[in-house]
């Protein structure tokens, strides 16, 4: 057998393709559905962290260090065969989704605190000085140009999010990864996978262009 | 009738980082339409002093009323802030936002005026400040000078009791002092309550209704200028005084 036919072969990739098309909207859908949770959740973990109460803030900082040192991969088993044991039983989107978004939540709190942290003292005084509110300082004067600061790292944590939700396929998620694998081994053949891979790279080399153009971008907003 | 307490009232006033007190038990009062420059040696309190009044700085004793209304942590501090504009060293205008939109912010999001409403009048006041025709355009895209008016606008559009100035000409280019001075002048005539810490000697003497003079974290002197620049009564006052307008 040849190398092409091997590796390249079209008619079993024709005959994957449906399936491999279904795996990726139910990666795609995994990936939104994490990024979307993850940062909301980041965000108020961040605030949490930086102006929460002090317990609030020794809770907050105690998630983000421990969520940031498990392997994602040994939290997902955690939620799939784990808690099922204590009658937590969720199907293998939401275990997943739960675990990426926990996850993406303790990095993009990081994130939004360091972006929090680089807007000029003066700003949070001129917002003071004019007697808005915590609430509204952080929505209208705060938060917009942090966001600007952290648009960047945040892109970069999105790619991240995209590629771990392969590891979905590991407790059964029918995600574009675990797609390509059964249909290699019903086609007897690894061209599914070189398609799945493809696919990876079709909807993240964009994301990964954005970042190098938002940080080029940066650089010369701030030179 | 009874004399009118006076719009800012200072007791006692007591500052201090960790253990290094930097105001000691200053009174001080400023009746409403009066303008009071307070001048001084750098590190001599006077911009933490005035950073006391709107709470920027925490105090540690004493007591400080806005219009009647005690200056602390707590449910009113908003509203009490509301009420004292400040003009900063540094401008601080809000980047993200234009001209306009830094100025109307404050009627917007905290007084709850309706878009128009306030644009309408942030436009009024950047016509007084002489930047109307800048009115669309980012700090980024101001000099310094502009800046700070712009700031200023930012500050009246509260409508404030009070407002406080804090070295507002300190990190403007020599060339753009003058405009913001102006712009402080017109507003003294116009009867606005102003405190004011500055280096601007010439300007002192021309707009204050009273000069406060600090050193080491307490009032030393004050007094109408006139006196205040001709006749100090106090050595430190007559040393301080001989250093800066020697030049």
């Amino acid at each position: 057998m040849s190398l092409i036919d091997t590796f390249f072969n079209w008619s079993v990739f024709l005959g994957a393709l449906p399936s491999l098309l279904e795996g990726l909207w139910i990666t795609i859908l995994l990936g939104t559905v994490s990024i979307v949770a993850g940062m909301v959740a980041g965000l108020l973990t961040a605030l949490a962290r930086l102006y929460g109460p002090t317990p609030l803030q020794t809770v907050a900082r105690i998630y983000i260090d421990v969520l940031r040192s498990i392997p994602l991969l040994v939290l997902l088993v955690l939620v799939y065969y784990a808690l099922p044991f204590v009658g937590i039983r969720m199907s293998s989107f939401v275990s997943a989704a739960v675990a990426i978004t926990m996850v993406s939540c303790a990095y993009t709190a990081e994130i939004f605190r360091a972006g929090i942290e680089a807007v000029p003292k003066g700003q949070f005084e001129a917002a003071d000085a004019i007697g808005l509110s915590f609430i509204r300082s952080m929505r209208y004067v705060v938060l917009p140009q942090a966001f600007r600061i952290v648009t960047p790292p945040l892109t970069s944590n999105c790619i991240n999010v995209l590629k771990d939700t392969a590891l979905a396929s590991v407790v059964a998620m029918p995600d574009l990864l675990k797609q390509a694998t059964q249909a290699q081994a019903l086609a007897a053949n690894p061209t599914p996978l070189i398609g799945a891979a493809f696919l990876y790279l079709l909807i993240l080399l964009p994301l990964v262009r954005l970042v190098s153009y938002f940080e080029s971008n940066h650089r010369k907003n701030t030179h | 009738m009874p004399p009118m307490p006076a719009l800012i009232q200072i007791e006692k006033l007591r500052k201090s980082y960790g253990v290094v007190e930097v105001l000691h038990d200053i009174d001080l009062e400023v009746q409403s339409g009066e303008v009071v420059v307070v001048v001084g040696p750098s590190g001599s309190g006077k911009s933490t002093l005035i950073r006391c009044i709107n709470l920027l700085e925490e105090y540690q004793g004493g007591t400080i009323r806005v219009d009647g209304n005690k200056v602390q942590r707590g449910a009113d501090l908003s509203k009490v802030r509301a009420e004292v504009g400040m003009v900063f060293q540094s401008f601080n205008l809000f980047p993200h936002l234009t001209a306009l939109d830094n100025v109307a912010l404050g009627p917007l999001r905290v007084r709850g005026a309706h878009r128009e409403e306030a644009e309408r009048l942030a436009l009024e006041l950047l016509e007084k400040v002489g930047l109307a025709a800048h009115s669309h355009k980012y700090p980024a895209q101001l000099s310094g000078g502009q800046q700070q008016r712009v700031a200023i606008a930012r500050a009246l559009a509260m409508q404030p009791k009070v407002l406080l100035f804090d070295e507002p000409t300190s990190a403007l280019d020599p060339e753009m002092v003058g405009e913001v001075l102006e712009v402080m002048q017109n507003l003294a005539k116009t009867g606005v309550t102003m405190v004011i810490v500055t280096h601007e000697m010439g300007f002192a003497k021309r707009v204050a209704n009273r000069v406060v003079f600090m050193e080491a974290g307490r009032v030393v002197e004050q007094g109408a200028p006139e006196l205040f620049f001709n006749a100090p009564k106090e050595a430190r006052t007559q040393a301080f005084l001989k250093a800066v307008l020697q030049h």
